[in-house]
């Protein structure tokens, strides 16, 4: 099953970019795309009937090994390259000394111990659904989507095969980097992701595309190199490259595996874009929908959070945990202060994956198992309910030719089925007591009996902020309004995509409880051996209670409502109402359009103004405790 | 059946002694001002002359969300006094006050929508202060559980005089008193006319007066929970306590104006960090 996982994405890819025709790859997308789904599935449920153990793969793989190595010098050749191609001379030293560099200790290295190659537990199966359903979703978003991109954007050279080859590869290798154990497959997966991105970023060829497509990849690459260092540090030190193995000695305490932990937290740092490596994600928004949608959702991101959530048992209560918890946690706060100012959907979703997995790091680097069960429930939720946002942010425009959440004032009346869904998404991300509310409470828990003081600040504030501006998102969706309906141009792919994501939402937040006991309690104690419950299951079950309780009221009240008969009176205005609450008698007894904005404290906490303050901070702050890290483990 | 009790004690009598407290509290300030003030019980013939009045509104669906701010707000203080969970009372909690929110922003009454932004900044501004103060409860008494905080041998507050501090004052924001009566006024001639509440009318308005009557009870209730232990007479010295509070918050009523919104963002996050802040760290550092 696992072969089949990631060598049938990337035949696919191949497949997609030789076939021109739009319609027969149009098919073959959805097909696949539904392939995958049910391979994650048939893989879940054979893991499953196994009973759930963890099971380990490819004990001898010499050949498997040889083609990695190559692919991998492949891959350098193609970055090296473009970045000639594009006279960013310097970007090629990051991908050229870590691939040589992993090339010359494979081959002339230290013998290596055989080690299982493949890892098939709790947290992997976790991730490949979340993959393959979502991605799969997306790609099938995708067809619809671009199909009507290209339609509006007649400029941008049509490539779709390209696109759809670049998403098909995305999906194979995040299945790859998942599965692995071994870190020289997983570098290799995490390479091919970086570069995939940054392919993706650069899709439309336009100055400003591909300048930050280079800024995504520089970043993604000095991550990968500070991988490959740490790998080859374990290798010299102790003689495998088992991501097992590692998390195992550093749980134990040895000094040994202080720095390449370290090297490889600081590499998922990149990853999932925390301070200062924040800009690449927001660069990221040139891209067409469905790759912001794929890199900020389901994929690129969790990537990092990931192998973070691998590395959590060998973080709690060292240096590094601190490090990773803080710049976590002080991603969360700034990145949420900064989404308030902002007024762009797009901008706003993409501070806000920022902030969110701010809290999944700070989750991870605290490393105790309440907080993973945070990070963890946080990392379901965000992936469901960003993929649904973006999806419907990009029909949204499509449809009414704007992504500035000002014009979408009423936007529940005028575009029902959009308003709708955004409305489940923003509802999911936050509002209690749906899904992030809990993470956020339990996070909060175990912060506090950890005694970990500047977390508990962080997330205090930080979770006011959050609040702040989905809020007020959601209040400019659901008023009241005189402009007349838009036409709704959304394609049935896409709708069938947002339903069931919408679908899922729901099913989560009810559900949580039982895929709590079910799944993710085993999963901790599967990684820490034990797991005591931050919140009880009564707890949980009263929350699910309420839940359905808040579902409930609207149909009951709605009905009520509905008979209540009640007059019909204008808005007040200070000034004549001029008798269809959107307009006014001004001065001159003329009739004045009333505008209404949302509050952005744009002087105050704009992105302008926060950013570049918070990347110094992080960056020293980076640079002082690697330091200590590194230091203190090699004296 | 321990648990029902208190909860049907609160909703009987909790309107009552939020609607005295309203009175009081309008006597008290009419005789700062040197008048006589209105009868101890108008809040009450207000009420009921407002739910007597012909039903008008902007917006039908407004009378549907406030009525789910007025239950989810009531279900919060029934949680509260049956012993539940305080950090979770306080996250229902704000989720009621978000419906407050929408219910004020449906209308797109330009007044309406302003009260309704700044009952959101509002909320953003008080919500670190009272996550805190739920955190030091907790690590005085070493539970979330308003049941088992009662059971202490001594007062929290004597571990925890900074994030009182830090609470009483965001409870003038909380109970819309000057100078940070930012999202409604009393006077409707003002900027904001009657910020959130300008667009309510009749038995909505009501519904609305009610469920501040319940939800300061509740918010005063939380002052009790820092004062109360497991000597009864405890109980007598948290209403006196919580009368003082009210009785302050009565004073900064009436001697403060209206600040700008940067200024209530700056104080009380100010605040909070310093007294709550410190306060936390002392605890944590001495654990």
């Amino acid at each position: 099953m696992v072969p089949f996982l990631i060598c049938f994405p990337l035949f696919v890819a191949l497949l997609m970019y030789v076939i021109k025709v739009n319609k027969i790859r149009n098919i073959i997308a959805y097909i696949s795309a539904a392939v995958v789904m049910v391979a994650v599935l048939i893989m879940s449920v054979l893991w499953v009937m196994d009973g759930c153990n963890a099971i380990l793969l490819y004990y001898e793989t010499e050949i498997v090994d040889k083609v990695i190595l190559s692919v991998e010098l492949l891959l350098m050749v193609i970055v090296v390259y473009l970045c000639f191609k594009y006279k960013k001379y310097i970007i090629s030293l990051l991908t050229i000394i870590p691939t040589l560099l992993i090339a010359y200790v494979e081959i002339w290295g230290p013998k290596r111990d055989m080690i299982n190659h493949i890892r098939i537990d709790y947290l992997s199966i976790l991730m490949c659904i979340i993959i393959g359903i979502i991605g799969g979703l997306i790609i099938i978003y995708a067809v619809g989507y671009m199909h009507g991109y290209h339609h509006h954007h007649i400029e941008i050279e049509d490539r779709r095969n390209y696109f759809f080859m670049l998403l098909f590869i995305f999906l194979g290798a995040m299945f790859g980097f998942v599965l692995s154990s071994s870190l020289l497959w997983i570098d290799l997966f995490w390479e091919t992701t970086s570069i995939c991105s940054f392919l993706l970023i650069g899709y439309t060829r336009t100055d400003e595309a591909i300048q930050n497509s280079f800024r995504a990849l520089w970043m993604n690459l000095l991550g990968g190199t500070a991988l490959a260092l740490g790998i080859v540090y374990q290798i010299y030190e102790m003689n495998n490259d088992s991501l097992q193995y590692l998390v195992g000695m550093g749980s134990w305490g040895f000094s040994s595996a202080v720095i390449p932990v370290a090297l490889i937290a600081f590499a998922a740092l990149t990853k999932s874009a925390q301070m200062p490596f924040s800009k690449w994600l927001l660069g990221a928004m040139v891209a067409p929908t469905p790759s912001s949608a794929l890199l900020h959702s389901a994929t690129m991101v969790k990537a990092g959070i990931y192998i973070l959530f691998r590395l959590a048992p060998a973080m709690t209560n060292t240096v590094t945990g601190n490090m990773i918890s803080f710049i976590g946690g002080f991603t969360f706060f700034v990145a949420s202060l900064i989404a308030i100012a902002q007024s762009d959907g797009k901008k706003v979703l993409a501070f806000s994956t920022i902030s969110n997995l701010g809290l999944m790091v700070a989750c991870a680097g605290v490393g105790e198992s309440e907080t993973l069960w945070a990070g963890i429930f946080l990392m379901i939720f965000h992936a469901v309910s960003k993929s649904l946002l973006f999806q419907d942010i990009g029909a949204t425009e499509n449809a009414m030719h704007s992504r500035d959440i000002e014009d979408m004032h009423g936007l529940l009346y005028r575009l029902p089925r959009l308003g709708a869904f955004m409305f489940i998404g923003i509802a999911g991300m936050f509002l209690a007591p749906f899904g992030m509310l809990i993470s956020k409470w339990s996070a909060l828990k175990a912060c506090v009996d950890d005694n970990n003081i500047v977390m508990v600040l962080l997330i205090v504030f930080g979770s006011a902020t959050t609040m702040f501006y989905w809020t007020k998102w959601m209040a400019k969706l659901i008023s009241a309004t005189n402009e007349p309906k838009i036409k709704d141009i959304t394609k049935k792919n896409e709708l069938i995509s947002l339903s069931i994501h919408a679908i899922l939402m729901i099913l989560l937040c009810i559900s949580f409880p039982i895929l709590s006991k079910v799944y993710v309690v085993p999963l901790l104690k599967e990684m820490y051996g034990s797991y005591v419950t931050v919140l009880s299951m009564s707890m949980l079950y009263t929350l699910v209670i309420i839940i359905c309780f808040i579902f409930a009221i609207p149909s009951i009240t709605f009905g009520y409502t509905r008979k209540l008969h009640e007059n019909k009176k204008l808005a007040y205005m200070s000034g004549i109402n001029e008798g269809d609450n959107s307009s006014f008698t001004d001065a001159f007894g003329e009739a004045k359009k009333l505008q209404m904005s949302n509050w952005y404290f744009k002087d105050f906490i704009g992105q302008r103004k926060l950013m570049i303050p918070s990347e110094i901070f992080a960056t020293v702050l980076l640079i002082v405790m690697l330091s200590i890290i590194l230091g203190g483990a090699l004296l | 059946m321990t648990r029902i009790i208190p909860i049907l004690i609160y909703l009987v009598l909790a309107p009552i002694i939020g609607g005295l407290l309203d009175g009081i509290d309008r006597k008290i300030s009419a005789r700062m001002q040197g008048r006589i003030g209105p009868p101890l019980l108008q809040p009450f013939y207000d009420v009921k002359k407002l739910l007597h009045k012909q039903k008008i509104s902007v917006n039908k669906s407004q009378s549907f969300l406030i009525l789910c701010f007025c239950i989810t707000q009531i279900f919060t203080g029934c949680l509260f006094y049956a012993g539940s969970d305080i950090l979770f009372c306080f996250f229902i909690l704000s989720t009621g006050a978000t419906f407050l929110v929408f219910a004020s922003a449906i209308t797109s009454s330009p007044y309406s929508t302003m009260g309704a932004s700044r009952e959101l900044f509002q909320m953003m501004v008080y919500e670190p202060a009272v996550l805190l103060a739920c955190v030091g409860l907790y690590l005085a008494t070493g539970t979330f559980n308003v049941n088992e905080m009662i059971q202490k041998h001594v007062s929290a507050v004597l571990f925890l005089p900074g994030f009182f501090v830090a609470y009483v004052f965001i409870l003038t924001i909380k109970m819309r008193k000057s100078p940070f009566d930012f999202s409604t006024s009393h006077h409707p001639h003002q900027e904001l006319v009657k910020g959130v509440t300008t667009e309510m009318g009749a038995t909505n308005l009501a519904i609305y007066s009610i469920t501040e009557w319940y939800e300061n009870v509740f918010l005063l209730g939380v002052v009790g929970i820092f004062i109360v232990n497991e000597n009864p007479l405890s109980y007598l010295f948290a209403v006196i306590v919580i009368l003082a509070v009210c009785f302050l918050e009565t004073l900064i009523d009436n001697t403060c104006a209206r600040v700008k919104w940067n200024t209530m963002l700056k104080s009380t996050w100010l605040v909070t960090l310093l007294a709550a802040g410190v306060n936390l760290m002392v605890l944590m550092l001495g654990r």
